[in-house]
């Protein structure tokens, strides 16, 4: 029987919207079953259009950046707009997938994509915004999976 | 090494490589030879636990400077 992975995504940013997708189109490639379930600021992975994830080196002190930059700096504006450009070039020159192509591995080998129903109706997401072949579900509908799964994650 | 089919994987880089290969390996029959030609130095190790893992054989890897050339046959069921 093929072994199962439960992955709770709950994080919206483009740093953080790749443990989710890697681990779950790699598991898939080892023939596991694989759901996760978006909650919170991870809904944002389920959008058509990815185009708005950032990254921020606000509160970010690990982040490494070209040139050593305090804090009250990095909060001015276009400075977001500027480490989210770098890391995009950065991830392109290195052959590291977008995300759009490792969720699009993931759709392709059966991955599971599980939108929270409380969290749409909390931000008053429009479900026609999110892309196609997803579900709906709360907490319930994660355990019944994660349950019986055998490696459990929460990102 | 004689194999039935290639996949090019150089230049891409986790988890790419073992995507590229498991969807290779849909395309050809069991007990057929994929050939993969990787450039990422952790592939190495990755592509010793995908074989042990999902039970396909890892018969060969050549490694020239900085290329890593696996080839792989594929499970029997």
């Amino acid at each position: 029987m093929a072994k199962k992975l439960a992955l709770i995504a709950s994080k919206g940013t483009l740093d953080w919207a790749y443990p989710p997708f890697i681990l779950a189109s790699t598991a898939a490639a080892l023939d596991y079953e694989v759901h996760i379930f978006f909650t919170f600021y991870g809904l944002t992975l389920l959008k058509k259009d990815l185009g708005d994830l950032k990254v921020s080196p606000l509160g970010n002190p690990a982040m490494p950046m070209p040139v050593p930059m305090p804090n009250l700096l990095q909060m001015l504006p276009g400075m977001e707009s500027m480490a989210t450009m770098m890391m995009k070039q950065k991830i392109a020159d290195k052959g590291v997938a977008s995300i759009e192509d490792l969720r699009a591995a993931c759709l392709e080998s059966g991955v599971k994509l599980i939108a929270c129903q409380m969290t749409v109706d909390l931000f008053d997401f429009k479900t026609t915004d999110f892309i196609d072949g997803i579900e709906y579900g709360g907490a319930a509908t994660f355990f019944q999976f994660a349950g019986e799964s055998d490696v459990n994650l929460f990102i | 090494m004689e194999f039935n089919k290639e996949v090019d994987a150089t230049g891409l880089n986790c988890p790419l490589p073992i995507l590229r290969c498991k969807k290779g390996l849909s395309e050809v029959e069991a007990s057929q030879v994929l050939k993969v030609i990787s450039t990422d130095p952790g592939s190495v190790k990755d592509f010793n636990a995908f074989c042990v893992q999902t039970g396909h054989e890892l018969l060969q890897l050549d490694q020239d400077d900085s290329t890593f050339t696996f080839y792989i046959k594929k499970r029997s069921n």
